[in-house]
C-alpha cells in the first residue's frame, strides 16, 4: 500500500458528554472534501442560467443604484464630500458578500440533512463551505468596486495592503454566523425565517448606507462590536485612503475572532446530535 | 487476526413525539395556541436532552446493552425484525450517530453501502460526482485520481462521463453510486439490503465485488432479511430483538431459530367471515402453507415436501369449481401454476359447506428464496366465471440446509436456478488403460 492512503487508525465511538476540542487534524484529513462541496457550490450556483456569473456583479450593481437613488439622491446622506455610489459600491460589495453567505451556511446542515444521515464527515464543513463558495462571487464583483474607483479616479494609497486583512474578517464573519446558526437551524427551523428579516435590519447596523461619524460618540464602542461595522469601516479605509478608523475596526475583529472560537466550540457540542433531531 | 470491531454496552435511547394536549374549551385552547411557542421550544430542545435514569413512556431505547466482538475478516450477518434495531446499529457503526451509553472501537476505515450515491448533484457531471462522492466516502483525492479509469470501467458510463447527472437514467446513476462505494477498500464493509437496484448483470457484478472484498481479508456486516442471502454469505449471524442481541452464533443455528421464532408469519392468510374475497355463493375463508409435519410455517427445508391449502365455503350449490394456486419467485418468475386434480371433485357440483383443497410440492424441487403465491379460483359450470383471484396472500422461504444431502451437494457457493431438481447422477469410469 503506498502512503496516499488516507487511512484512519481505531476509532472508538461513544457519547460525547460536554464540551470538545474542535477536531482540526480530522478537518485537514477531509480537505478534499470540502474542496469538492466549494467546487459543488460553485458550479451549481449559476447552473442553467443565461447571465452566470454575471450575476455576481449585477446583484449588488442592483442594489447600488437602488441605495443611491434613495439615500444619496432623494435623502441626501452626508458621506463627508464622497460621491454616494463610491462611497456606497465599497460597502454594498463585502455586504452582499456576507450577507448571502451567512444565510446559506445557516441553512447548510438543513439543506444537506439528507447527506448527514447517511454517512459520516465532520460536519463542521458544512457550514464553512458556503463562505469559501461565495468567495468566487465576491471575487468578480470586485471589478465593481475598481470601475468606480476608476471612474471617480480615486488613488490608491499604502492603505491598500491592509485589504486582504479585512478580506479575511469578511470571510470570518459568514463562517461564525454559520457556525452558530446552522447548527441553530437544525433544531429550530426558525432560524430560516428570521434570518430574512435580520438581514434586512442587519444591513442599517453597520455604515453600509450612512457614515459611521453620524453614530455619536457616546455609542461608537458599543456599535462597533458589530463585526460588520469592522469589515465596512476596513474596506472603506483601504480602498479610499485617509487615517484608517481603528477603533470602528478592532472591536468587530476581535467580537468575529471570539464569535468563530465560540462558535467552533458550539457546534461541536451540538455535532453529536445534529442527525438525531434532524 | 484482531479485533475489528468491538461494541461493548451500546445503548441508543430516542424520544418519540410527545403527545399532544386537547383542550376542552374555546379560551383554554386560544390560551394553549398562544403558549405553542414555548411548548414548542421545549420539545424541540427536549428531543436529545435526557434526564439522568429517565423512564417516560416517551423514549425509546432502540439499543440497549449491546455487545459483541468481531475479528478482522468475518463474514458476519444481522438479522432481526424490523424495528429490531439493526439501522441503529448500523448508524453508529457508521459514525452517523452516537450511541447513548456504551462504546464501539472500529480499526480501520469502514464504509458502507448505507451510503450508495450519498451527496450525487444532479446538476454535475458524472465526473465530477465521482470525485464529490469518492471524498465524501472518505477517500483522497489522489485516492479518486488513480481509482478514476477503474470505477468509470465497473460503472459502465463511459459515454456520459461528461453530462450532468441529472440526464442519467436511473440506473446509470446506480451503477456510477455503486462503483464508487465497491473501489472504496474499506477494512470493513457494511453491506445492508440496498443490492436490489439495476439489472441482473449488474447485481452479479455487485455480489463479486463484495465476496471480492471478503476475501481479501476484509470484515464484512451483512445485513438482510434474506435468510438465504444470510446462510450463504455469513459464517456467523447476530440476532437483534428490540435493540438487544437475542443470539449471536453460527449461520446455521442463529437461522433456523430466528425462522421457528417467526410470529407474523405469512404463512397463513386467515379471513373473517363474510370478509373473504369472492361473492354471496363463494368465499375464500383461509390460506395456508403446511409442512409434512403439519407445521405452519413459512420457512420450509428445500429437502422435504410441503402443502399449499385454500379452505373456502361454498354458500350457494350447484357449481363445478377448479381452485388453483400460482407460485412466483422473487425475480418475479411464475414458477409454476397448479390446478386442483383431485378426481373425486372432477366435473362434480359442489354441495354447501366448507371445503379444504391442498397441493402438495415435493421436496427438492424448488430452489432456494422467497416465494409468493397467488390464489384463484374459477367456476367450470354452470358458466366459466373467475370467482376470486387474490395476489401474494401468502409467502414461504426455501432454505438450502448445507448438510450435502440436497441438490447443491457440497457446493457452498451461489447456485442459479428456478428449479433445483435432485437429479439422478451417474458417472461412468473408464480407468486409463497403460
Amino acid at each position: 500500500m503506498d502512503n496516499t492512503h488516507h487511512r484512519p487508525g481505531t476509532v472508538t465511538i461513544k457519547a460525547n458528554r460536554g464540551w470538545q476540542l474542535v477536531n482540526l487534524r480530522e478537518i485537514w484529513d477531509y480537505r478534499d472534501l470540502l474542496r469538492f462541496l466549494v467546487l459543488r457550490d460553485i458550479k451549481v450556483l449559476y447552473a442553467q442560467t443565461i447571465l452566470g456569473f454575471l450575476w455576481a456583479i449585477l446583484n449588488p450593481l442592483f442594489q447600488v443604484v437602488v441605495f443611491s437613488v434613495i439615500f444619496g439622491k432623494v435623502a441626501k446622506i452626508d458621506t463627508s464630500g464622497i460621491p454616494y455610489v463610491l462611497f456606497s459600491t465599497i460597502a454594498i460589495v463585502p455586504w452582499t458578500y456576507m450577507s448571502s453567505s451567512m444565510s446559506m451556511a445557516s441553512q447548510s446542515l438543513v439543506a444537506g440533512q439528507n447527506m448527514l444521515g447517511k454517512v459520516y464527515f465532520p460536519r463542521m464543513i458544512f457550514p464553512l463551505t458556503a463562505p469559501l463558495a461565495k468567495m468566487v462571487d465576491f471575487t468578480i464583483s470586485l471589478v465593481l468596486i475598481f470601475a468606480v474607483m476608476i471612474y471617480f479616479q480615486v488613488q490608491l494609497t499604502t492603505n491598500i495592503l491592509y485589504l486582504p486583512l479585512f478580506m479575511l474578517l469578511m470571510l470570518l464573519v459568514p463562517m461564525s454566523v454559520g457556525l452558530w446558526m446552522s447548527s441553530l437551524a437544525i433544531r429550530f427551523r426558525d432560524v430560516k425565517f428570521a434570518m430574512q428579516f435580520m438581514m434586512n435590519l442587519l444591513i442599517y447596523s453597520a455604515p453600509i448606507l450612512y457614515s459611521a461619524d453620524k453614530i455619536p460618540p457616546d455609542y461608537r464602542f458599543l456599535y462597533s462590536l458589530n463585526p460588520i461595522v469592522a469589515v465596512i469601516e476596513g474596506f472603506r479605509g483601504a480602498l479610499l485612503g485617509g487615517e484608517m478608523q481603528w477603533m470602528f475596526i478592532w472591536p468587530g475583529a476581535v467580537v468575529a475572532v471570539s464569535l468563530f472560537i465560540a462558535g467552533a466550540f458550539y457546534f461541536r457540542k451540538m455535532e453529536s446530535i445534529i442527525v438525531d433531531v434532524i | 487476526m484482531g479485533i475489528a470491531i468491538k461494541a461493548e454496552n451500546l445503548g441508543k435511547q430516542y424520544r418519540l413525539g410527545s403527545k399532544v394536549q386537547r383542550e376542552d374549551s374555546l379560551a383554554r385552547s386560544l390560551f394553549s395556541a398562544a403558549l405553542t411557542p414555548v411548548r414548542n421550544f421545549r420539545k424541540y430542545k427536549s428531543l436529545y436532552s435526557f434526564g439522568k435514569d429517565e423512564t417516560s413512556a416517551d423514549i425509546l431505547w432502540a439499543l440497549r446493552d449491546v455487545s459483541f466482538d468481531i475479528r478482522e475478516g468475518e463474514l458476519v450477518g444481522i438479522i432481526g425484525h424490523n424495528g429490531a434495531g439493526k439501522s441503529t446499529l448500523l448508524k453508529i457503526l457508521s459514525r452517523i450517530t452516537q450511541p447513548s451509553t456504551g462504546s464501539i472501537t472500529i480499526k480501520g476505515r469502514i464504509s458502507s453501502l448505507l451510503e450508495v450515491g450519498t451527496g450525487f448533484h444532479p446538476e454535475l457531471t458524472g465526473r465530477e460526482n465521482v470525485y464529490l462522492n469518492g471524498t465524501i466516502l472518505g477517500m483522497r483525492k489522489r485516492e479518486v485520481d488513480r481509482k478514476f479509469d477503474e470505477i468509470v470501467q465497473f460503472s459502465e458510463v463511459e459515454k456520459f462521463l461528461d453530462t450532468p447527472v441529472k440526464r442519467y437514467s436511473s440506473g446509470m446513476r446506480v451503477r456510477l453510486a455503486f462503483a464508487v462505494a465497491a473501489h472504496l477498500e474499506p477494512e470493513i464493509m457494511i453491506v445492508d439490503e440496498v443490492l436490489a437496484v439495476g439489472d441482473s448483470t449488474f447485481q452479479k457484478k455487485c455480489i463479486d465485488k463484495m465476496q471480492d472484498v471478503g476475501q481479501r481479508g476484509s470484515t464484512v456486516l451483512f445485513v438482510s432479511h434474506s435468510m438465504p442471502a444470510i446462510t450463504r454469505m455469513c459464517e456467523r449471524v447476530i440476532m437483534l430483538k428490540s435493540g438487544t442481541v437475542l443470539m449471536d452464533g453460527t449461520a446455521h443455528e442463529v437461522v433456523s431459530a430466528y425462522l421457528q421464532g417467526e410470529r407474523d408469519n405469512t404463512a397463513e392468510k386467515v379471513y373473517a367471515d363474510g370478509a373473504g374475497p369472492g361473492d354471496e355463493a363463494l368465499r375464500l375463508r383461509r390460506v395456508r402453507i403446511i409442512t409434512d409435519h403439519g407445521l405452519v410455517t413459512e420457512a420450509l427445508d428445500i429437502r422435504r415436501s410441503f402443502a399449499i391449502e385454500v379452505e373456502y365455503d361454498v354458500l350457494e350449490p350447484g357449481s363445478v369449481l377448479m381452485p388453483t394456486f400460482a407460485i412466483w419467485n422473487n425475480e418475479g418468475v411464475n414458477v409454476c401454476v397448479a390446478v386442483d386434480q383431485d378426481q373425486n371433485w372432477r366435473r362434480v357440483p359442489r354441495g354447501k359447506g366448507r371445503y379444504r383443497s391442498r397441493g402438495t410440492i415435493p421436496g427438492n424441487l424448488l430452489s432456494e428464496g422467497m416465494f409468493t403465491v397467488n390464489v384463484t379460483m374459477w367456476t367450470l359450470q354452470p358458466a366459466r366465471k373467475m370467482r376470486y383471484h387474490v395476489t401474494d396472500v401468502v409467502a414461504f422461504q426455501i432454505i438450502d440446509t448445507f448438510d450435502g444431502d440436497s441438490a447443491r451437494g457440497d457446493w457452498k457457493g451461489d447456485l442459479p436456478g428456478v428449479i433445483r431438481p435432485m437429479l439422478a447422477w451417474q458417472t461412468e469410469f473408464e480407468p486409463e488403460k497403460n
